[in-house]
């Protein structure tokens, strides 16, 4: 199966381009009042709840929502799987943009922003943040030279240099495809340790030593949910063919991903015996009956008929729902689950933490635009012309 | 992309004696704990809540002015919590002691950084920039933070404060243990050499054990039989002796076995020696190289 990637050098400015740039100009009016008034100034962040929206969203949720980046190289690269290449060069953009926003949000939200590089040259093994953050920073590089050729190929053409290095990366691109699939599986899981470290304050329905291991499972499981999710998006706003030829069959792994994660968590909550809170009607246990249900045991049973499987809506509604559970969990482990002791109010995050948040989303959603407007990056053809 | 099957087998030749090579000692996790630290034992009968503690350590830390003067007892009406402008607070409780005439007893409890024997705190800090001393104190250096504030997340006594509302050079604050002083002979952290009643004895922790064991004996009916901090979350620095259940005074119960324990364990485990990345990388390129043998060349753009 062949396949052609190319700019789709489409009308730039829509309405919801306007939008977005909205967005992104409220959200960097709010990072400049944060790097005048300081964090407080913006955020409802306190000695009881250090972390907020920030950390639960823009980290936590974007780098589990980048999984795709990592499971279709696993797949298309390494299982060889060549069928599925088209989608990997947007499965790759949104992976390189998801983490450098990563790195943006946390350099809102770290109080040093200017001492970021100090932990390449301090070291705490000890400390599951230190491997993370690790882990991010070379994942990150990896990204952005799996991302070359694309921009090689656009340019080469004028710039010979240009050419000449694609040749030589194309030899080892190997080596990055591989280092970026193992640093994924270490800091996907790592995430999940993060916690760990606060028995006392994470809701037991989160609370669990296994945590890295459904954090990672949940970011294998989402990883290509997210790519349907934003193929789809992309090529109905762009008026393109759908994919779903490709689509389909890679909706039929999620079966066998989300159905581990759900036959863990389940597990899980056995053995510890942490159903009691099931029906506490607090806002943990509805939040996590909404992440179980609507986010797993709902789009699992969809994704068990082969009729919604094909539908392009169906498929679309599945995708959604698990990309709502993974994030949902996401928010609960390190917001909604997250309880001080001492804490007498609840953290809801302040206006100015959104506006961030949103800005944030907004510009990588016009990057990602831009992107796909003058690179090749897509391959799906226009609406008539069919594959 | 090629990867040929030398370097594949080349690599897998490395993994086999990299994991060879890494003694199977068991990669069981030990404390890190000073075998005898200073430490402090508050013993909160002996409390009057003057505030003397809090107005030293003020001085001590120059920390700026209170809201509430040191010698106003109003504070007492709500419970405060340590903060980036006091490192230690009294709060009154009515833990059910009450007198002849039944009325209900105030204790004061004063609170601090623990200085935790194997410090959460401690092993979460992304640079290091919190160490346990052999001396007791958990020290913070800023000039090694960043700001993440995980210390804050890990703490389970959940004491370090930020300054949020400095822009650009916050800071983590949270009680010193005097450390500048203690590490001093002789030196005594100003909360313990100021306080009137002798409510807070500062020493090495195996003593201060000794004593506190004393107290109870020596007093029966007078004491709970609990040292808290003694075993609380692996131990700490400070510890506190009471005459009602510790949990009516605004103590957490909280589990005896350090949280870095589990932490460390996972991390240790998982990576020492880069272990499991190195393995996982072998498998996969070789996974990568059989897939893509009879695709010849293969070279698809990435
Ligand atoms: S009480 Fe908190 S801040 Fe103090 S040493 Fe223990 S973990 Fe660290
Ligand atoms: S805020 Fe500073 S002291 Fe606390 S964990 Fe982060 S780097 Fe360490
Ligand atoms: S030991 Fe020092 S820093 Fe800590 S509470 Fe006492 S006076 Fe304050």
């Amino acid at each position: 199966m062949s396949h052609n990637p190319y700019p789709l050098q489409k009308k730039f400015f829509t309405p919801g381009v306007y939008v977005m740039l909205v967005f992104m100009l409220a959200g960097g009016v709010t990072i400049l009042a944060r790097f005048i008034g300081g964090i407080g100034y913006v955020s409802n962040l306190t000695n009881l709840y250090p972390w907020g929206l920030w950390i639960g969203i823009d980290v936590a949720s974007g780098v589990a929502l980048a999984a795709g980046g990592f499971t279709t190289a696993a797949l298309a690269h390494i299982m060889g799987k060549h069928q599925y290449e088209p989608i990997i060069r947007p499965a790759l953009l949104t992976a390189a943009l998801g983490y450098t926003f990563v790195v943006l949000g946390l350099l809102v939200d770290i109080g040093r922003t200017w001492a970021i590089w100090k932990p390449m040259i301090y070291w705490n093994p000890n400390s599951v943040l230190f491997e993370v953050a690790m882990c991010v920073m070379i994942y990150l590089n990896v990204l952005y030279i799996e991302f070359i050729p694309i921009v090689t190929q656009q340019f080469k053409s004028r710039f010979r240099l240009l050419g000449v290095l694609e040749e030589h990366l194309d030899k080892i691109m190997w080596i990055f495809i591989v280092a970026g699939v193992v640093l994924s599986c270490m800091h996907q899981s790592s995430l999940g340790s993060l916690m760990l470290i606060a028995p006392t304050k994470v809701h037991p329905l989160w609370y669990t030593p296994i945590l890295p291991l459904l954090f990672l499972v949940s970011a294998i499981a989402v990883g290509y949910p997210m790519v349907i999710f934003e193929t789809t998006l992309i090529t109905s706003s762009m008026n393109l063919d759908a994919e779903m030829d490709t689509l389909t069959p890679l909706s039929k792994i999620s079966i066998y991903l989300l159905g581990l994660y759900m036959i863990l968590k389940i597990g899980d909550m056995i053995v510890r015996g942490t159903y009691i809170y099931l029906f506490d009607f607090t806002a943990q246990s509805n939040a996590f009956l909404c992440e179980m249900g609507l986010g797993g045991v709902v789009p699992w049973i969809m994704l068990c008929f082969e009729k919604i499987r094909q539908s392009r809506k169906g498929l679309f509604i599945i995708s959604c729902l698990i990309i709502f559970g993974v994030l949902i969990n996401r928010i609960n482990v390190f917001i909604v689950g997250f309880k001080p002791f001492y804490s007498t109010t609840s953290y809801f995050p302040a206006i100015g933490e959104i506006l961030v948040t949103s800005g944030l989303i907004a510009t990588l959603m016009f990057i990602y635009r831009l992107a796909v407007t003058w690179l090749p990056v897509l391959s799906a053809k226009a609406k008539k012309g069919g594959v | 992309m090629t990867l040929s099957r030398r370097n594949f087998f080349g690599i897998m030749a490395g993994t086999g004696s990299m994991i060879l090579g890494r003694t199977k000692k068991a990669t069981a996790w030990e404390s890190k704990a000073p075998d005898n630290p200073y430490a402090c034992l508050v013993d909160l009968t002996r409390c009057v809540g003057c505030r003397k503690c809090e107005e030293a350590c003020n001085q001590a830390n120059h920390l700026p002015p209170p809201d509430i003067s040191f010698d106003d007892k109003r504070v007492f009406d709500t419970k405060r919590r340590p903060d980036d402008s006091r490192y230690t607070v009294v709060n009154r409780y009515y833990g059910g002691k009450k007198n002849e005439q039944d009325e209900l007893l105030p204790t004061f409890v004063k609170i601090q950084c623990m200085h935790c024997q194997d410090p959460s705190c401690v092993s979460a800090c992304i640079v290091g920039a919190l160490t346990k001393k052999d001396n007791g104190a958990v020290h913070y250096d800023v000039s090694k933070c960043i700001g993440c504030r995980y210390c804050m997340v890990a703490c389970p006594f959940e004491i370090p404060a930020y300054e949020y509302h400095n822009p650009m050079t916050p800071q983590v604050r949270k009680c010193t243990f005097c450390f500048e002083k203690i590490s001093k002979t002789g030196g005594r952290p100003a909360c313990a050499s100021v306080c009137p009643m002798e409510a807070i004895t500062f020493g090495p922790r195996k003593k201060l054990l000794d004593i506190a064991n004393k107290r109870i004996h020596e007093n029966p009916g007078k004491y709970v039989h609990t040292i808290y901090g003694e075993k609380e979350m692996g131990g700490t620095s400070w510890m506190y002796l009471s005459a009602e259940p510790f949990e009516s005074l605004g103590f957490q119960k909280l589990p005896l076995a350090p949280p870095p324990k589990l932490t460390e364990t996972i991390q240790h485990s998982l990576f020492s020696f880069l272990w499991s990345p190195i393995l996982l990388y072998s498998v996969l390129s070789g996974v990568m190289c059989l897939k893509n043998k009879d695709d010849k060349g293969g070279s698809h753009e990435s």
